[in-house]
């Protein structure tokens, strides 16, 4: 044993004690700004806010700012006696809101801060704030709430919410008080948008006044500003849009082909943003939710429509990639399976190229059992997964992974899926031809038909499509929007298809789609709806060389394609190419339309996944499918 | 031999004054971190403080039990108690439900109880007994590495369970070993192990690893004379590289994210209020702010509630130095002094090296949770959730605690019988 052993260790308990009270002597002691005691003030931990980033259009106007409020706070084990009559004035509240209040406020923590009032509109708070030194335990925390100038692309945008406790629990970064982007952008760019929260230590002495922040702002963090970002829309063209769209139901999304840039992309009926923020947004949100026309509902990237005629293209492209039609294919005007038969109107002698621009039924149905039932393929269920494959090459029964949340995958059904109804090696083509016509099964969102379009234009390959263009001045990198994606389809196959897209507007059923002396490609489309009149589709792309705008048209029970759909789309593409608009009355009889006062109401019904029963889907084939946009209505 | 009359016979009452003094200081300081106006009764039994009053009743109760039983007992069934407590703590790392990450609980009924905590007396019985063995010469390597077993294992068990503040208290053994006999190299290898490794998490290893290489270098420049020399040098290169490597890969591996962050935050690599950095600042404002003489009591305003968090627990200082101010904190430390020179002057009188072991195992136990508890709270030390003995508030630590010192001044008092 060691002699000395006893005393090396009581010395170290002994030198570890005593630095431990010098440590506090100086803490306690000698340290200056911890006097706090002596003059009895106590240190108030106040968050330090963010600012949530801005968002501008892609010219740089301004979409989203945030306008200051306050947020009332208190700590009930500091407040003193008040005079609650003055005080209730100045808050405009009655006293037995305020008994109300702070018995909330004590039975949540009598120490800890919670909102007695929330956003306080700044010429309020100029009030209050003059007198809050006679509140002592009151306290105001600037807060901000969104605002939005031009009342435009609600469903794009989002809105923010405060956090709630399941949120809490599930994202510890969130504390009680922050808000988060709950839908649109808004969400998907959360970590961007939201900043870096602080935290304040201040003094505050009896006057209820900061005495400035504890220990030099030591412990202090400073909060840091969320990311501004410039998004890839036209807010002029999507504010067009939207007027053009009242009192309408629908979507519309139109794409820079060239990048894949979401110029404009909206659902109808919408709503004005601004009514989604502050206090008036619980009663808003519950208005909205049970509105007959589903304004919450974001029809350009969840409603699944049947594509009806414009499907026509991508059937074409698919069956000239494979050799099995050329420019000059020619079938018998008719198409027969078993007691039915699609039946057309009529119109010339027609080859692949007519068959779009008189949009012939029977034409697509023959060419859609020319692929499927294809030898080469061996079984029509090799042939029909051959098909399958080329129309999911356009982005079409898959989420195109758009950088926006609550985007859906769109239908198109395995072979799998008809194995199980009718059984393996059980059907062919005529079984399923209604998919060549784009009715049956089918269901595409309006950003997947502006997808498509785009693919068109490109002849041959999209880029995902995208609403961010650039994150605090800095092109967007949090998603992989440079990757091309080609299609199935050789880019030489796509020429006879371009070439009927543009007789379709020159001599064809979108004549109303011309303007000037741009080169209109597009396609005009009516899609069965069981429930009321049919859908108005309108797909295309303009100018034909260099493309500068793909745009996509739903408009809900209008009937017609050329009626509403393609007028539409003509007058965005007219705004954007030239930024005027020559046919006035075009415009106004659009803008005036009100199809909403025929909507089917209640219970409408929008076809969102899963996917209609098949019994549903044969009743309304097995009438005979009649191209109602083909009657001489332009 | 004399026989013993009374259990209270030759009872060490200084210590037990002490014990009997902390733990009033514990209960009302525990009735100021968690007091509201709504329930102001100190005997509510629906509060902590009231609580601790049933767990002070129970070790009042467990003291006088452990003072019954003969002192041979301890000494015979070392190494039983020992055994048991190995196979509590092996049940609780399978049984336990998941408290704050930590497999630490095993309940049985309404009792939550700890099972590290009492393996910390059960280790230092086995230790003094395994030492005290007439044939055991701590010369020898055997012994050496019998004894490091015998404190490694339970820790091993508990740094599974992954209560880490638990498992670090058995490194205060080091004590006990050198007043043993071991070499005080060791005391020192100890402590600069232990600066190395904060030294390695807060510099990148790379560049510690080629600081080591060059000192070995010029040391052995220096001291190439004798062979001797230079494989020492090379070893303690080899032994710091092995630490550095070690401290990096459990940072990397093997850390929780939440320790990882505390220990960031000491080091003063991160600055996040609302994160782990929170505790200690809030903490040090609460003692700071409590001046010289201290708010008074109950009149704390930064120990409450929201402010420091674990306020009755682990933090249970802070409401001290805010109340008390430095005069109740330097009464509190002077206290602790006070109990580990007594137990030191105990463990000195003994006859029997049985006891003197134990009373140094009970010295360093103390020491050390008194040291890294204050040391968190005022920001020298990581936030290490371990309690302030007789202090904090919960059950097992208090029980085992008691258990720890009671044993000790059973023992003592039964100095006067042994003859060895
Ligand atoms: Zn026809």
């Amino acid at each position: 044993m060691n002699p000395n052993s006893r005393i090396v260790i009581a010395g170290i308990f002994t030198v570890v004690l005593l630095i431990y009270l010098i440590r506090l002597f100086y803490v306690q002691v000698l340290n200056e700004q911890y006097k706090l005691s002596a003059n009895n003030n106590v240190i108030r931990y106040v968050t330090d806010y963010p600012a949530r980033g801005l968002i501008y259009d892609r010219k740089g106007e301004l979409m989203v700012f945030n306008e200051a409020v306050y947020d009332l706070m208190v700590i009930p084990r500091q407040v003193k006696e008040l005079d609650t009559t003055e005080f209730c004035r100045l808050a405009d509240i009655s006293k037995e809101e305020f008994i109300r209040r702070m018995q909330k406020a004590k039975k949540f923590s009598r120490f800890k801060s919670s909102i007695f009032e929330k956003q306080i509109p700044p010429e309020q708070y100029a009030l209050l704030q003059e007198k809050l030194y006679k509140f002592n335990g009151f306290y105001v925390l600037p807060r901000t709430l969104r605002k939005y100038p031009t009342k435009s692309a609600a469903h794009a945008l989002g809105y923010i919410g405060e956090v709630d406790e399941k949120l809490i629990a599930k994202d510890p970064y969130y504390q009680m008080g922050d808000y988060i982007g709950i839908s649109g952008i808004e969400q998907s760019y959360e970590k961007e948008l939201r900043g870096k929260r602080g935290v304040r230590i201040v003094m505050v002495d009896v006057h209820n006044r900061e005495k400035g922040s504890f220990e030099d702002g030591k412990y202090d963090s400073v909060s840091v500003a969320g990311e501004d970002i410039m998004l890839t829309l036209d807010a002029k063209l999507q504010a067009y849009a939207e007027t053009l769209m009242q009192n309408k139901a629908g979507g519309i999304a139109a794409i820079e082909p060239q990048t894949g840039e979401i110029l404009a992309i909206l659902s109808s009926p919408t709503y004005d943003p601004n009514i989604m923020v502050g206090k008036a947004r619980n009663k808003n949100y519950a208005l909205l939710s049970t509105d007959p026309y589903k304004s919450l509902f974001n029809r350009a990237m969840m409603a699944y429509y049947p594509p009806g005629s414009t499907f026509k293209l991508a059937s074409a492209l698919s069956a000239v990639n494979e050799h099995i039609v050329g420019p000059g294919t020619s079938y018998p005007h008719s198409f027969v399976v078993g007691s039915k038969s699609v039946k057309c109107h009529p119109h010339p002698p027609i080859a692949l190229e007519g068959s779009i621009q008189y949009s012939c039924n029977p034409y697509f149905c023959n060419v859609f059992r020319s692929f499927v039932d294809n030898k080469k393929y061996g079984t029509s269920e090799n042939g029909y997964r051959v098909w399958r494959e080329y129309i999911m090459s356009f982005g079409v029964g898959k989420k195109i992974g758009v950088d926006m949340p609550h985007e859906l995958p769109g239908l198109l059904p395995a072979p799998e899926f008809y194995d199980k109804i009718y059984g393996k090696g059980r059907w062919k083509a005529s079984t399923i031809y209604s998919l060549g016509i784009g009715q049956g099964e089918l269901g595409i969102t309006p950003l997947q038909m502006a997808n498509i379009t785009a693919v068109i234009a490109n002849r041959g390959y999209y880029y995902t499509p995208h609403i961010v263009k650039a994150i605090s001045g800095k092109p967007n990198t949090t998603r992989n929007l440079s990757e091309k994606h080609s299609s199935k389809v050789a880019p030489e196959s796509f020429t006879v298809v371009i070439d009927g897209m543009q007789k379709v507007v020159e001599a064809g059923t979108a004549r109303v789609a011309r303007f000037g002396n741009t080169v209109i490609c597009g396609k005009t489309g009516t899609a069965q709806n069981p429930h009321g009149k049919d859908h108005s589709l309108f797909v295309g792309f303009a100018p034909r060389e260099n493309p500068k705008i793909a745009v996509a048209v739903m408009v809900e029970n209008s009937g017609f394609g050329a009626t509403w759909a393609a007028p539409i789309a003509s007058l965005m593409m007219e705004l954007y190419l030239t930024d005027t608009i020559t046919r006035p009355d075009l415009e106004k009889r659009i803008m005036e339309g009100d199809l909403l006062k025929d909507y089917p109401l209640p219970g409408t019904k929008i076809k969102i996944a899963p996917p209609a029963k098949r019994d549903s889907v044969w009743q309304e084939t097995e009438q005979p499918v009649v191209l109602t946009e083909n009657k001489k209505q332009n | 031999m004399r026989k013993q009359t009374s259990i209270f016979q030759n009872i060490d009452w200084l210590t037990v004054s002490l014990y009997l003094v902390l733990m009033f200081i514990g209960w009302i300081s525990i009735y100021a971190a968690v007091y509201n106006e709504e329930h102001s009764s100190i005997l509510d039994i629906s509060q902590n403080y009231g609580k601790q009053l049933l767990w002070i009743g129970g070790s009042l109760m467990i003291a006088i039990v452990v003072l019954i039983i003969d002192a041979r007992f301890y000494d015979a069934f070392a190494y039983l108690i020992y055994g048991l407590m190995i196979l509590f703590l092996i049940a609780a790392l399978f049984l336990s439900r998941d408290v704050k990450g930590a497999h630490a609980w095993i309940e049985i009924g309404a009792f939550k109880l700890q099972p590290a905590e009492f393996a910390k007396f059960a280790t230092a019985l086995a230790l003094a007994k395994y030492l005290s063995l007439l044939e055991i010469k701590i010369e020898k390597i055997q012994t050496k590495i019998i004894s490091s077993l015998i404190v490694t294992l339970p820790a091993a068990i508990i740094l599974l369970q992954n209560d880490t503040g638990s498992a670090l208290v058995f490194g205060s053994f080091i004590f006990v070993l050198y007043r043993e006999g071991l070499s005080q190299n060791v005391l020192i290898i100890g402590f600069f192990a232990a600066l190395l490794f904060v030294i390695a998490l807060m510099v990148d290893k790379i560049i510690l690893l080629q600081i080591i290489a060059a000192l070995a270098a010029v040391s052995v420049l220096l001291m190439r004379k004798t062979r001797k020399n230079i494989v020492t040098i090379m070893l303690l290169a080899v032994a710091s590289a092995a630490v550095v490597m070690s401290v990096s890969y459990v940072y990397e591996k093997a850390l929780q994210p939440h320790q990882k962050q505390r220990i960031d935050v000491l080091l003063g690599k991160q600055t996040d209020l609302k994160g782990a950095g929170y505790n200690v600042n809030q903490s040090l404002i609460a003692i700071g702010s409590g001046g010289i003489s201290g708010k008074g009591f109950l009149q704390g305003t930064q120990t409450k509630f929201d402010f420091v968090p674990e306020q009755s627990t682990d933090f249970i200082f802070c409401t001290i130095g805010e109340e008390w101010g430095f005069i109740g904190s330097f009464i509190l430390i002077l206290l602790y002094l006070g109990l580990l020179y007594r137990i030191l002057f105990i463990a000195e009188r003994q006859k029997s090296a049985f006891t003197r072991v134990y009373a140094y195992g009970v010295a360093s136990i103390i020491f050390f949770h008194v040291m890294v508890n204050i040391g968190m709270a005022i920001g020298l030390l990581p936030v290490i959730g371990i309690p302030l003995p007789f202090i904090s508030y919960g059950g097992s630590s208090l029980w085992s605690f008691t258990i720890l010192l009671f044993i000790l001044i059973r023992l003592d008092s039964y100095r006067t019988f042994v003859l060895r």
